[in-house]
């Protein structure tokens, strides 16, 4: 990503962003509401076109399929009839045209991928059977289909009842060793033991590479914050943004 | 001799009209059901009958006025629900009754009494024209042409428009596509069922299909099948018990769906015990 900007409707909600995605990187993006951090995923994604600057993918103008997208809900209504093993292979349709058939490989990967998300009960139960862990699951199915290098996630701690978040937690992990991730989260605390370097967004994007413990005085937001943390629990206190 | 002529030609009308209705309302029925357009699609009904009004006053074909009422009603819906500057509620219901004010409005104003008002609002086989059959004809083959090509796509656009944006540009043109070709199912059915009663014969079957199945193409099956001898069985039995037909073919369905819902909670019980 180079020097990009963005904006709604006249309002600059993101300014002269740069930053690099490493492979195998884990990155959170940390910010306050409004900051942009839905946009920067918009922006990536191709729904939101930059007012400036451009977004390659290893020095190519970036392709859409090599990205896999979880969004922060799913707006999909559960009731409607569809399969599992439908809505993984929607994942596809990226590097399909508008006349879309699906074959018999498209469905072999479909299996694959279910079988790999611990699915292969349900792949033809339709959604509304689906506890609201699995139904992650799925459309992580779904993000992962096509073969990503880069998976976005926004706010995936939304989605889901805690009791699910340390399996899925524990599966990106897993997913990290061959995908980079960027995940958009306002509870970025509580899972930093998986990620491996941050960007703070408002406005303005701070990339931090790597754990770092400096001065405590975090006044990336431009408002003056205060840390409340206790003991024993593991911190990561980022870098005052120059 | 000559009458029984004249009963072959009306049986084979009524059953080819019963298929097409069956086919058209199946793959129509199913795409509104299961993306919760039912009170849209009795919109688009209501507000077409201003177009068969507004036929009837200029003196051209009705179902002309009322297709081009209802496809601008849907396409019109289905923008401003996008544009969310209203409620989408609110919009159908206005619709609906405008509709149906400019309706009676214009058939008002035309000079002479109209005689097939009555077929309009509540259908009738007898007024049905072998134009009107054949039309529904080649609605069959488009309606099957269009979702088999692109059956996935509309699926997928169906099932969460916001992820199908974020990997094609073609969502709108699906959209709208198929809304306008929902509402033409719709104005087509009205010589059918009528105005009031098209609604359920587009409704009724996929919810019988979905006592069976969750999958989306065997819904769209057992909508045409279920439709058809429902259809088919109310044809009949207007024709024999000498009441109107929209309305039998509708009790018909409706016996059919509680008879549906018996079967399953009867094999559902027994699976159980």
């Amino acid at each position: 990503m180079n020097s990009v900007s963005a904006s709604y409707g006249g309002n600059p909600v993101l300014e002269d962003v740069s930053f690099y995605v490493q492979e195998n990187d884990f990155i959170g993006v940390i910010g306050p509401n409004g900051g942009g951090k839905t946009t920067l995923l918009r922006v990536i994604l191709g729904l939101l076109k930059p007012s400036a600057g451009t977004i390659s993918f290893n020095d190519e103008l970036l392709k859409p399929n090599s990205i896999g997208y979880l969004p922060q809900i799913s707006t999909g209504d559960i009731n409607y009839p569809v399969t599992v093993k439908d809505i993984v292979l929607s994942g596809l349709m990226i590097t399909k045209g508008i006349v879309s058939r699906m074959s018999r490989e498209d469905k072999m990967k479909a299996s694959a991928v279910i079988e790999e998300l611990g699915l292969s009960d349900f792949s033809g139960a339709s959604l509304n059977e689906l506890s609201g862990g699995q139904l992650q699951r799925v459309f992580l199915g779904r993000a992962l289909i096509g073969n990503p290098r880069l998976l976005l996630l926004d706010e995936p701690g939304n989605f889901v009842d805690s009791s699910f978040e340390n399996d899925f937690y524990e599966k990106l992990k897993e997913l990290n060793t061959r995908i980079a991730i960027l995940m958009v989260s306002h509870d970025v605390g509580t899972i930093s033991q998986h990620i491996k370097s941050y960007a703070c967004v408002n406005k303005k994007l701070h990339y931090h590479p790597s754990h770092e413990i400096t001065n405590d005085d975090l006044m990336s937001y431009g408002c003056p914050i205060q840390l409340i943390t206790h003991g024993e629990v593991p911190h990561t206190v980022l870098k005052t943004h120059r | 001799m000559e009458q029984s002529i004249f009963q072959y030609d009306f049986i084979i009308k009524g059953l080819l009209g019963a298929l097409f209705a069956s086919i058209t309302a199946g793959l129509a029925g199913t795409y509104i059901v299961s993306r919760r357009l039912v009170f849209l699609s009795g919109g688009i009904t209501h507000a077409s009958f201003g177009g068969i009004g507004i036929g009837y006053f200029a003196g051209i074909n009705p179902v002309i006025g009322a297709a081009v009422f209802g496809i601008l009603s849907a396409l019109g819906v289905e923008y401003l629900s996008v544009r969310q500057r209203i409620r989408e509620d609110s919009a159908i219901g206005i619709l609906w009754a405008f509709g149906m004010a400019i309706g009676i409005i214009f058939i008002y104003l035309t000079p002479g009494y109209s005689p097939n008002l009555m077929s309009y609002l509540f259908g009738s086989i007898l007024t049905v024209t072998n134009a009107d059959i054949i039309a529904l004809g080649i609605l069959s083959v488009v309606l099957i042409l269009y979702f088999s090509i692109f059956y996935r796509t509309i699926l997928y656009i169906s099932f969460d428009e916001s992820y199908a944006r974020t990997y094609s540009s073609y969502v709108d043109v699906i959209k709208y596509t198929t809304i306008s070709l929902m509402a033409l199912t719709i104005v087509l059915n009205i010589r059918m069922a009528g105005v009031v009663l098209v609604l359920s014969l587009l409704t009724i079957p996929p919810n019988i299909a979905m006592i069976f199945t969750r999958v989306y193409f065997r819904i769209v099956l057992w909508s045409i099948v279920s439709g058809f001898i429902g259809t088919a069985a109310g044809y009949t039995i207007s024709f024999f018990a000498g009441i109107p037909v929209g309305a039998t073919i509708i009790f018909t369905l409706v016996i059919l769906w509680v008879i549906a819902k018996l079967i399953r909670q009867l094999t559902t019980k027994r699976n159980k015990s």
